[in-house]
């Protein structure tokens, strides 16, 4: 994956706070499964990505891409990482 | 018979578009390699009778889920001669996706583009033509919910049967390319043809779901409604289930019983009334449950409410193993756990769906409740029944807990826990009858004879040898009762309630009945008063922990075995729960003897 030296450093998904805008940058999953499914639901790199909100007690992350609502788990949400815009 | 198959994304109408084409008359069909129920109808098109096959929604034709592989196992056994592609317009920039997979496979495809009123709201524009030209596939527009652009599609569906149905490659897998080529395609056909705002305006779906799902407000707000659709299922329906039990019974005694009486001898009218025809009364019985369930549960569902209550119950289920739908449908067992079971058919994951189906049946349902309150009315002393009502709710919550923590593992989900949160939508009347209506058939048509066949053997059991006062200890139950009386000693449960407890197998409605019958009485308060003389409050709560937790019924049972189409897994339930029942009761009996009780 390309890195930028001058642009902010990348980080998980999971770390970043509802109303948060970033780019994906990469799936770092050794999970095929998961994969897929990602790449299916539109979470491809270079796509721009916005926190909505979290779940009560730490539960899943509400993100959204284009038109797509999603629903994340946050340990999935460590798989991500994007850099915040 | 041409056969045409719909294939789609969750979330892209193409059920609501499977059920305006093919109305009620779908049926569920068994297909050679897919173990799953698909929903199949038959409609006359061209002068020739074409049947449609709704496929599970799936988001990628490489994926592993248990539907993409049911998707690609039909699409190889069973090549069909044209397939639909359902796309949500909305959501077209990701959607494509699947569409550019499927035509690198040799199908006969057409494309149809659902929603695509809802795209102008969006401010998405979708250049159709010029789509249509790159992909070199018929596009078309379609509105599934209203029914617009319905008749232009079977229209184009009958030209597109006329060519010959393609031959399908041995490995379908093989034939999917690498995703590189696709990403760059979709890329291509998006930049010429569709339009996407940058940043999407401010939906109706936004502001309703900064209450909904508010950090806060979100859980009370989601339990009330969770109250209120129990209320109105059970509330409704429980009349309901009543009105029709004393039908059944009305039928019985002012025609059956005087017009067979005379003519049939005692054991063969015994067989067919006590016998065939309560196990037919038992079925109906659970009708306008189901009904009402599924109303209000598909009203939850299409409003895209199930997917709000998956995300605020997720933290508090993923450590059980289990989705916030699974907690949803274990909240209404507490009504009925029949419909409940059928209800985890939205969980795709079959291992989150065995675990589901594991935990509903401790959920304390509305007819076990009415043995529980019959007992604690006679055994307890009025300030402490309330107490003991509401500990066995927690006993049911306990052991639903107990038996996802120690199942988890095993019937671990091996899918990724992605979930879509629809917007918010408008359901229609027509889907939700539909809906009722092929849940209730399908009830009917796996469940009924199982149900039956059982009531038949219980009336078997506490009916013969002949001469023996049925539901004594002389009948065949009541052997068994005896026999089993090294089991139930150690739980302090006596013969007389063992027999209650072999047909509390059938339905705890009748086990208060039963009661009466096995200790000679028929009024309930005389019975109360012997279950005094009987039991103390030890031994009746004992009882009242296994009749909680051994299993609800048989007709949970029937429902466990159809849903699950796995025997083994029906035998591994029913055998936990047994277990689980007796270890309960005699840790409790045990200890309590041990306190001195």
């Amino acid at each position: 994956m390309p890195k930028v030296s001058s642009a902010p450093a990348s980080e998980p998904l999971s770390g970043l706070r509802p109303g948060d805008i970033a780019t994906i940058v990469g799936l770092h999953t050794a999970d095929d499964a998961l994969r897929q499914r990602l790449l299916a639901l539109g979470m491809r790199t270079g796509k721009t990505i916005i926190i909505m909100r979290q779940a009560p007690f730490g539960g899943p992350l509400q993100v959204r891409l284009g038109s797509t609502d999603l629903l994340i788990r946050t340990n999935e949400a460590d798989k991500i990482s994007v850099r915040k815009t | 018979m041409k056969r045409v198959a719909l294939l789609g994304m969750p979330n892209t109408g193409k059920s609501t578009l499977f059920n305006r084409i093919t109305g009620g008359s779908a049926r569920v069909g068994n297909w050679p390699g897919v173990t799953v129920d698909l929903l199949a109808g038959k409609l006359l098109l061209g002068g020739e009778m074409v049947e449609f096959i709704d496929l599970p929604g799936i988001y990628d034709m490489h994926g592993y889920s248990d539907d993409e592989q049911v998707v690609r196992h039909f699409l190889h056994d069973n090549v069909p001669d044209l397939v639909v592609v359902v796309l949500n317009a909305t959501q077209i920039e990701r959607q494509l996706s699947l569409l550019l997979q499927l035509r690198s496979l040799d199908l006969n495809l057409i494309v149809l583009l659902n929603m695509a009123d809802e795209t102008r709201k969006l401010g998405i524009t979708i250049n159709r033509r010029k789509m249509a030209e790159m992909l070199e596939l018929p596009i078309l527009l379609v509105s599934a919910k209203f029914g617009r652009g319905v008749p232009e599609v079977l229209e184009a569906i009958t030209r597109t049967l006329r060519y010959p149905t393609p031959g399908m490659a041995e490995d379908l897998r093989a034939q999917l390319e690498n995703d590189d080529h696709i990403e760059v395609e979709m890329a291509r056909v998006l930049s010429q043809s569709v339009e996407i705002p940058v940043r999407m305006s401010d939906s109706d779906t936004d502001r309703l779901d900064r209450l909904m799902l508010h950090p806060f407000w979100g859980l009370p707000i989601f339990f009330l409604i969770m109250f209120l659709l129990f209320k109105c299922i059970f509330l409704l329906g429980q009349p309901l289930q009543s009105e029709v039990a004393s039908a059944f019974t009305a039928i019985r005694e002012s025609a059956l019983e005087p017009l067979l009486l005379a003519v049939l001898p005692p054991p063969l009218l015994g067989f067919l009334l006590d016998g065939v025809y309560n196990g037919v009364a038992t079925v109906a019985s659970f009708v306008p449950i189901i009904v009402l369930f599924f109303l209000f549960m598909a009203i939850v569902e299409d409003t895209g409410y199930l997917s709000r209550a998956a995300f605020l119950m997720d933290a508090l289920m993923a450590r059980m193993g289990l989705d916030g739908r699974s907690f949803v449908m274990l909240l209404m067992g507490f009504g009925c756990n029949v419909p409940a079971l059928m209800g985890t058919r939205v969980i795709r994951s079959r291992g989150q769906r065995l675990l589901s189906m594991l935990v509903i049946p401790f959920s304390l349902c509305s007819a076990r409740l009415q043995v529980f309150v019959f007992i604690t009315a006679a055994l307890f002393a009025p300030p402490h029944a309330p107490l003991v009502l509401f500990s066995l709710y927690l006993a049911s919550f306990a052991a639903a807990l107990l038996t996802a923590l120690i199942f988890k593992k095993r019937l671990s989900s091996d899918e990724p826990f992605v979930l879509e949160l629809p917007p918010y939508r408008f359901p229609t009347m027509r889907q939700l009858w539909l809906r009722s209506w092929h849940e209730v058939s399908h009830f009917l048509r796996r469940a009924s004879l199982f149900i039956v066949a059982g009531v038949v053997l219980a009336w078997v059991l506490t009916n013969f040898p002949t001469g023996a006062y049925p539901g004594s200890l002389d009948t065949w139950a009541g052997m068994i009762g005896s026999q089993l009386n090294f089991m139930f000693a150690p739980l302090g449960i006596p013969p007389e309630l063992t027999i209650a407890l072999i047909l509390g197998f059938i339905a705890k409605e009748i086990v208060v009945g039963s009661l009466a019958v096995i200790y000679g009485h028929h009024a309930l308060d005389a019975l109360a008063n012997t279950l005094t003389h009987q039991l103390d409050w030890v031994q009746a709560y004992s009882f009242m922990l296994f009749t909680l937790i051994y299993t609800p019924c048989l007709s949970t049972i029937a429902t466990l075995r159809s849903e699950s189409k796995s025997g083994g897994f029906t035998l591994v339930a029913l055998a936990w729960s047994l277990s689980l029942a007796w270890l309960v009761s005699f840790l409790f009996y045990q200890a309590a003897r041990a306190l001195g009780y």
